[in-house]
């Protein structure tokens, strides 16, 4: 019998195919189990659009850069990842986009670290490519279906707190690094007893000479404990398990369970998506509520043109575990455009959030039942702020002031007090039919007639502005 | 202005918050009514709950009644709170909006706190 049958391989051939002849598939209609991820590639000069974006399907996937005799061991046509589309990126010559479809196949159930391994892993160094930017991800709920995801969500953390109808109030305790564990609750008490919900470690607060964790969890359980009982509101700081090791990171978050605190926190992307997810899965068996810092994300997702997106970053991590994650403010002193940064906060929150190139969302990502998270907008915000801030993010969200909160002239207390004036008298505001952003002055003037707090807060920082434009904007033609 | 003195004592009855708007001076029975009609305009179902000042830390309150189901009136609601104000002297009343679809409290907000005066 000479003629191939139609299924088995043909013969073994040695030697470079261009990757297109396999991996560029414009006619593919991607399945509803697929993973999709949209990559912005900007090519070395002179090399084909298929070309390139096969390559980027090939060595995300299947590929390597030769055929060898053990392709026709196993079915590549299951297995494979294929470029599926090009399209122009708007106002840009120089790169495009490039669709890829990958079988849900090729990845460990539950891993965002096997998904990352495979999708930004060697394919960001390939030589054909002057930059490369992973724009985004869908996962199909098939998958999304294996992961835990955030260890509460929004409304169980409402109903541990008992804090309905308005945004949160946090602050990251400063100066960031050097204060002994004694002067630290100082400053955490001071905060809480004057209105916040929340303190915060500083992301590189982890177990220092000056200020070793176990003498900083101790002192701040007495504040919060004592600002519960003076308030009788429930309150939390979030204690900085972020460790050298994962066996020292469980200890930590099992000593802040049996102090009763209600919130723990993580660096995920210092530490890795391995130890995220442990955590987040130690948070849901132990009822303690998880808030998940973001240190290093900027490195790789700034760049317009290379890196990853932070849209992609907040899928992985809602997928991983947290309860609150840090999304920029839009008006503080952190990179942030507003559309863009609405496209995740809807991520964060949302159980469907619709393709809308208009904020950055490349694919319709559904998330069926899986609990939010709280957005925290944190960095160079204060009560000049807050109308902005209650209009951009609505009720959930953690809102948090640093400088903001202990720099009023008063102290910690005093500068609470007129964050959480402030919050209330917004929302308050805002359910009476009134367009807090544009008529924020009125409003934060008039509550202030009842909180000196607050009028010495307006008074300090009515002329800091942070108005420099967005280095990484959407891709929109001019 | 010179530095202020931020008072707050655990034995100072006025020294307990009880959440949402509790740090703006009590509502008159105007901007009461704005705000829940606020909680009614978003589909919300209402109910009222009261408890004695120790215990207002706690999760569960007395429940006045049952959750106003299907109730759009805004005079009706006032008087059923008025109602529960007056057969419960010196408890904390709070008045709460079921948001069904999000299976959360859309919002709860204390409407008469221990020390102060009920707006009507």
């Amino acid at each position: 019998m000479t003629e191939k049958l139609p299924n088995a391989p043909g013969k073994y051939v040695a030697g470079v195919k261009e990757y297109r002849e396999t991996y560029w598939d414009p006619e593919y209609q991607p399945k509803d189990t697929d993973i999709l991820a949209c990559f912005k590639v900007t090519p070395q000069p002179g090399v084909l659009r298929e070309e390139v974006a096969a390559a980027v399907a090939a060595e995300s996937s299947t590929g390597t850069w030769t055929t060898v005799w053990t392709d026709l061991l196993t079915n590549l046509d299951h297995y494979k990842g294929r470029a599926y589309r090009i399209e122009d990126v708007p106002g840009d010559k120089e790169s495009y986009y490039a669709f890829v479809a990958y079988p849900i196949d090729l990845f460990e159930e539950g891993s965002i670290v096997n998904v990352l391994t495979s999708l930004v892993g060697n394919v960001f160094g390939f030589k054909a490519l002057r930059a490369l930017r992973l724009e985004d991800i869908r996962f199909p709920l098939h998958y999304v279906m294996t992961c835990g995801g955030p260890p509460h969500g929004i409304q169980v953390e409402r109903d541990k707190l008992n804090k309905y109808g308005r945004p949160l109030l946090g602050c990251t305790i400063k100066p960031k690094l050097g204060l002994s564990a004694k002067n630290y609750g100082r400053a955490v008490y001071e905060c809480l007893r004057g209105g916040l919900d929340f303190t915060k470690d500083d992301e590189n607060i982890n177990s220092q000479p000056f200020m070793r964790w176990r003498q900083r969890f101790e002192c701040v359980a007495e504040a919060v404990h004592q600002a519960e009982a003076e308030t009788g509101e429930r309150k939390g700081h979030y204690l900085n398990v972020t460790s050298p090791t994962v066996e020292e990171m469980y200890k930590r978050a099992e000593f802040a369970k049996s102090m009763d605190m209600r919130i723990i926190m993580h660096d995920f992307f210092t530490a890795g998506f391995t130890a995220n997810t442990s955590l987040a899965n130690w948070c849901r068996d132990n009822g303690m509520l998880l808030h998940i810092h973001r240190a290093m994300h900027a490195v790789v997702d700034r760049h317009p043109k290379h890196g990853i997106h932070f849209r992609v970053l907040t899928k992985c991590l809602r997928l991983s575990g947290g309860d609150h994650m840090h999304s920029g403010t839009v008006v503080g002193k952190l990179e942030g455009d507003r559309e863009a940064t609405l496209g995740w906060v809807d991520l964060m929150r949302e159980s469907f959030i619709p393709e809308n190139r208009a904020r950055g969302i490349f694919f319709d990502q559904d998330f069926g039942t899986m609990p939010g998270m709280m957005p925290v907008a944190s960095g160079g915000i204060h009560v000049w702020h807050m109308p902005a801030l209650v209009a951009i993010f609505g009720d959930d969200a953690c809102l948090q002031f640093g400088g903001g909160t202990l720099g009023h002239p008063w102290g910690n207390a005093a500068g609470a007090a007129a964050n959480r004036v402030a919050v209330e008298a917004c929302v308050q505001a805002r359910n009476a039919g009134i367009e807090v952003e544009k008529h924020g002055r009125e409003v934060l003037t008039k509550a202030a007639k009842s909180s000196p707090e607050l009028a010495a807060a307006m008074e300090t920082w009515k002329e800091i502005r942070f108005e420099f434009d967005t280095v990484d904007k959407l891709d929109v033609a001019s | 202005m010179d530095i202020q003195n931020y008072k707050s004592l655990l034995n100072d009855e006025a020294s307990r918050k009880f959440e949402t708007f509790s740090y703006l001076p009590e509502m008159g029975a105007k901007e009461l009514r704005t705000q829940i009609q606020a909680m009614i305009d978003n589909g919300w179902s209402l109910a009222i709950e009261h408890v004695e000042p120790e215990r207002a830390n706690s999760t569960y309150w007395y429940m006045w009644k049952l959750p106003l189901f299907g109730e759009w009136d805004i005079d009706h609601v006032m008087k059923e709170l008025n109602a529960c104000r007056n057969a419960n002297p010196g408890h904390v009343v709070k008045v709460i909006g079921y948001d069904a679809k999000r299976q959360t409290q859309g919002m709860a907000m204390v409407v008469t706190r221990p020390s102060g005066q009920a707006a009507n």
